[in-house]
């Protein structure tokens, strides 16, 4: 069996009285889409932060190509090569495009501008921001210096997945990407999935919609009471299967 | 294979079209909301035309040699308000810390004989060790800044009548480097402070600090969404401390205008600054909930209520006047960015 890019292994966080997560496993292999999915309170969020960085586990680990990793913060998950699109898109919506793409990670000029003045590459970014959303055909953002808040939900959307797909070099999250977005911009960011996996970049997918995970995912990782209950095939199992045992409905096949 | 995003103009998108459908309200409120400077730079020239109109000594050399003294130390307060406020702060204490820190400079020098430079110099230490208390409190007790700087106001301020014992330092007991910032220069027929100078200055690289480098970003982005800035990978507490401690070091700069303003160092002075510092950024387009404005607008916000002031001055009409237009100025001011922060995409 190949060694899996991403693995936890008997991750633990509990939140005073609360365990969200009570020795959750994950695998993800590479160039696959790995969807999760679970009821409300099954943990997938904390399951999710912690692969990012955003929460330390009390418990378990993490490995990275085998190699166990710890992360403290989402810098560190990042410089490990995981991006991830959070729900709430990070994104900030008063700074354009370009700067979003690169917030964090700003470059600087070159010479003295750069090492004396601080002074950013402006327009480096920008034709780096056209180039990512180029790549990813997001034929209809016209000025990578546009603010996002003059953008709709699915381009916000787009720029969120454009930043993880430009600096990701390991593995994508992308935590409920189509949850705030009508059937068309779905469409749209759900092509951008399967573009990401297509450039080799293995996606770990959160989501609720079932007629999308059904859709693109490779394996469907069923999240239950925080643990890990289930991992399915989309092509074998069926969606009301798949509901019965994230439910607790039924138990999973052998 | 492309990805095409509906767009506002495709089907099943936003109905409303682009820039010529819509009404000219909206196009105006696009226009401000891209270009936030705009409102308060046509207000600033209203008003001059006007009381230029009103009163033939308005425009002269020497008046505006006043107004410019006037605004210098608001103006340089503004500063450093700003930076905080785009944070989605506020700083109650600027005015505290900029006496605290004049008192300091002034009387260091006047007791120990210390020179000029190290006077100043210790001075600008203790303006960004109060910064950095402030930035502490709010990154590491997690307090509001509201009430952080409400506690560090009446902390400083108290800290300043006990070390000054409530006495004024005279500037002929200073060395002559702390009174330099009222000193003037003829520039195109008109006498100008070094203060005034210093305080344009400061906004320029301000505004290139803000514009052009990583931590400009990062500051706009803390006060549009910490949450959303954190997880991008920013160390948004870092980046307040920083705000908050180049706060503290800008009023430092302005204890120096203000030695230089009174030619004295007064443990009374600045008492309402605090307040008029925040008026400057509010008339000037920044948004109190962070994330939006700019220091050029802070300027042209304390150049407002200079020219309000002084304008109506001239032309006779009575002080509780003019403090009663500023006051209405504030509420159209925050009442244009709460319709402006409504735009549609």
């Amino acid at each position: 069996m190949t060694t899996p890019v991403l693995q936890a292994r008997g991750l633990v966080k509990r939140y005073g009285r609360v365990t969200a997560l009570a020795g959750s496993d994950l695998e993800l292999l590479p160039g696959e889409i790995l969807a999760v999915i679970g009821d409300n309170g099954a943990g997938k969020s904390s399951l999710i932060k912690a692969l990012s960085g955003a929460v330390v586990p009390d418990e378990g680990e993490i490995l990275l190509n085998g190699e166990p990793v710890s992360f403290s913060s989402p810098i560190d998950a990042r410089d490990a090569g995981i991006e991830t699109v959070h729900q709430s898109l990070a994104v900030s919506p008063s700074l354009d495009i370009a700067s979003n793409l690169f917030l964090g990670r700003e470059r600087r000029r070159k010479g003295v501008l750069g090492t004396v003045f601080r002074m950013l590459d402006r327009n480096g970014m920008r034709e780096e921001a056209r180039r990512q959303l180029d790549a990813l055909g997001i034929m209809t953002i016209q000025n990578p210096g546009q603010a996002v808040e003059t953008l709709s939900g699915g381009q916000r959307q787009a720029v969120a997945v454009a930043r993880a797909a430009a600096f990701g070099s390991r593995v994508v999250i992308m935590d409920e990407p189509t949850a705030a977005l009508g059937v068309r911009e779905s469409r749209a960011v759900l092509d951008l999935v399967l573009q990401v996996r297509d450039r080799g970049l293995p996606v770990i997918l959160i989501s609720h919609n079932m007629p999308h995970v059904f859709e693109v995912a490779d394996r469907i990782h069923i999240q239950r009471l925080g643990r890990r209950k289930a991992v399915v095939d989309p092509k074998t199992v069926s969606m009301s299967d798949a509901v019965a045992i994230m439910t607790g409905a039924m138990e999973p096949p052998d | 294979m492309s990805t095409t995003l509906s767009t506002s103009h495709s089907p099943g998108g936003n109905p409303v079209g682009g820039d010529t459908r819509r009404s000219p309200l909206a196009r105006l409120q696009h226009l401000l909301h891209s270009q936030a400077t705009i409102g308060p730079a046509v207000v600033l020239l209203v008003a001059v035309v006007v009381f230029a109109v009103l009163s033939p000594r308005f425009l002269t050399p020497g008046n505006i040699s006043l107004i410019l003294q006037q605004v210098a130390v608001i103006g340089t307060l503004a500063v450093g308000q700003t930076i905080v406020i785009l944070t989605a702060g506020i700083d109650l204490s600027c005015g505290a810390i900029m006496v605290l820190t004049s008192i300091v400079m002034a009387k260091v020098a006047a007791d120990t004989g210390l020179p000029g430079l190290p006077a100043l110099l210790l001075g600008f230490l203790v303006g960004t060790l109060c910064g950095l208390l402030n930035g502490l409190l709010v990154t590491r007790l997690k307090l509001p800044p509201f009430i952080v700087t409400l506690g560090t106001l009446n902390v400083f301020f108290a800290l300043n009548l006990w070390y000054s014992e409530s006495a004024t330092i005279r500037g002929t007991d200073m060395p002559s480097l702390l009174l330099w910032t009222g000193q003037t220069i003829n520039v195109f027929g008109t006498r100008v402070t070094y203060g005034s100078i210093m305080m344009v200055v400061l906004v320029a690289a301000m505004a290139f600090a803000l514009k052009n480098t990583a931590w400009g970003r990062h500051v706009y982005a803390t006060g549009d969404d910490a949450e959303a800035s954190r997880l991008s990978g920013i160390r948004t507490a870092r980046v307040l401390l920083s705000v908050y401690a180049t706060a503290g070091a800008v009023y430092a700069l302005s204890a120096w205008v203000l030695i230089g303003r009174i030619a004295s160092a007064s443990p009374q002075a600045g008492q309402l600054d605090n307040l008029d510092s925040i008026t400057a950024v509010v008339i000037g387009g920044t948004s109190l909930f962070g994330g939006r404005g700019a220091i050029i607008g802070s300027l042209i916000g304390a150049l407002i209520v200079g020219v309000f002031r002084n304008g109506l001055a001239l032309a006779g009409v009575d002080v509780l006047w003019q403090t009663l237009a500023v006051g209405v100025l504030i509420i159209v001011a925050v009442s244009l960015d709460q319709w402006i922060r409504k735009v549609k995409p």
